[in-house]
């Protein structure tokens, strides 16, 4: 149940890191959205065979885990928990691509490489997801995507999720110590009481949503979600953006790798 | 200052499983006036402040704010002048930091980031928890999350505040620097409470109510003296006036 209890605090972590003063942090929430948009659809444009053009594309998260002085190993675990998932989607590509090609000498399944692009391209897009909002945070991403004239039930639903859940879990917290309390000798929760538990879970959970929705309602709240100003952009702001669609674009339609490779090798001949 | 009044007048309330919850209650609190609600547990207590801050609304009967009548349309306003405290700060806290807690409510009328700064701090400041104001509320003690509770409805300079069981699930002396704020607190207050010594401490005059009906109505030092009342509402004399537990002599 310890568990539960720690993920509350583990998840706001990202809301913590969002905190910090660092050139990335600074920038406009928008450039930052356009930015990571722009990444997603390059990394996501390849196709299922090309592995080593996504290479170059490490870059971009590398630099801002850098200069937005983030932790790597709470991110990478981030990365980790959906990382069966990834390998759920993939993992039986070798077995149905039937196509072959050769290694060092020996025959593998073309469908290892679609795997492995698949790997790597989630591994961007979640690292570049976690990375726009552990660099700008909920709130401020919420008034970006209002700028962009997101309609704002949208933007609503999204920032309220995201509020209930840590609601949600306490609740699970506290449903579930209650049970192992008067259940000792069980391991987990028995088949007989999930029905009733996560009905319970559900009412309590309607319950507490509610009196969190009349506490916003007797505060003023009207259906818009004011999370303080957000400043306008400024040309540094610009500079960011433009800056990386140009290397995006340049590692999407050149094999950086390749012209690199042979400029090197060009220099030692 | 008649805005500061708050007016009931023959208040009916059934709960849609055709619980009749408040039955014709009438009263008015005037500015500066503290009042406090007491009752058993079930006796509509919380159904009374919800009807008054118009989250429910009265089958029957009215309640004004001033000269206005609280209805769907008056809300943005009645809730500008009526600030309330809710019983389990979990439910009021629900924002990242404590700042942009204390900042929701005038962000949500449109101030501009410096006055709302200006009213966060101020609020933060009075309470005691400016040192608090970038932590995450579900990391704060029972007694700081009361008082970011509080805060964040200060904040918001209500003429009026209404709050639910304020010194519930505190320690003694977060509850007394909980009561002391209270008192700092000019304008006009509604307290609903099972600590009634608390009520004989902080509140001036006191409401009784008992089954959705108002059981007495007038100065605290006499109603919560009437032991007789008390016992017939569900309720007891407060500590303070009882006994001496040691020796067992009347006070």
């Amino acid at each position: 149940m310890a568990n539960i209890a720690d993920s509350i605090y583990n998840m706001r972590l990202l809301d913590d890191l969002a905190r910090q003063e660092t050139v990335i942090h600074k920038l406009h929430p928008l450039v930052k959205l356009l930015t990571t948009v722009s990444y997603l659809t390059v990394v996501v444009s390849f196709g299922r065979y090309e592995v080593a053009g996504l290479l170059p594309l490490f870059f971009y998260p590398v630099m801002v885990l850098a200069l937005a002085e983030l932790p790597v190993k709470p991110i990478l675990l981030r990365i980790l928990l959906v990382s069966p998932f990834i390998i759920g989607i993939g993992i039986l590509n070798p077995v149905f691509d039937q196509q072959t090609f050769v290694l060092a000498g020996r025959e593998f399944s073309r469908g290892w490489v679609t795997f492995l692009s698949i790997l790597l391209k989630s591994g961007l897009t979640v690292t570049a997801a976690l990375l726009l909002i552990a660099t700008t945070g909920m709130d401020r991403l919420a008034g970006a995507l209002r700028i962009l004239k997101v309609p704002r039930v949208f933007v609503l639903q999204l920032l309220l999720t995201y509020r209930y859940i840590s609601v949600l879990m306490e609740e699970v917290a506290r449903t579930l110590r209650a049970y192992s309390l008067r259940a000792p000798k069980q391991k987990g929760v028995h088949r007989s009481a999930w029905g009733s538990l996560a009905g319970q879970l559900l009412l309590r959970t309607f319950d507490r949503a509610q009196r969190i929705y009349e506490a916003m309602c007797l505060r003023g709240f009207s259906g818009e979600y004011h999370s303080g100003e957000i400043n306008k952009i400024c040309r540094w702001d610009w500079a960011y953006l433009g800056g990386w669609v140009v290397f995006f674009i340049l590692a999407r339609t050149y094999n950086l790798p390749l012209l690199i490779g042979s400029l090197l090798t060009g220099v030692i001949r | 200052m008649s805005h500061h009044k708050l007016e009931v007048r023959n208040l009916h309330f059934n709960y849609p499983d055709g619980h009749n919850a408040v039955k014709g209650m009438s009263f008015s609190i005037h500015h500066g006036e503290s009042v406090g609600i007491i009752g058993a547990n079930g006796a509509g207590k919380s159904t009374l402040l919800m009807l008054l801050m118009g989250v429910l609304f009265p089958s029957q009967g009215e309640v004004c704010v001033g000269d206005v009548q609280v209805t769907k349309k008056t809300l943005p306003m009645i809730r500008q002048r009526l600030g309330m405290v809710f019983q389990d700060p979990d439910d009021q806290l629900f924002m990242n930091t404590v700042y942009d807690d204390v900042a929701f409510g005038p962000r949500n009328y449109k101030l501009n980031e410096k006055e709302v700064e200006k009213r966060v701090l101020n609020a933060l400041e009075v309470v005691g928890i400016l040192h608090l104001k970038d932590r995450a509320p579900f990391k704060l003690s029972g007694g700081e999350k009361r008082a970011a509770a509080i805060a964040s409805v200060l904040s918001m300079q209500p003429d009026i505040l209404v709050m639910d069981e304020p010194s519930a699930a505190l320690d003694p002396k977060s509850r007394r620097r909980v009561m002391e704020l209270l008192r700092s607190f000019k304008h006009t207050k509604i307290v609903t409470s099972h600590d009634l010594d608390m009520i004989y401490e902080m509140c001036d005059r006191t409401i009784v109510i008992k089954n959705g009906e108002i059981a007495a109505d007038g100065v605290t030092s006499e109603i919560l003296v009437n032991a007789e009342l008390m016992d017939a509402c569900g309720l007891e004399v407060p500590l303070a006036l009882q006994n001496c537990p040691v020796c067992g002599s009347k006070k």
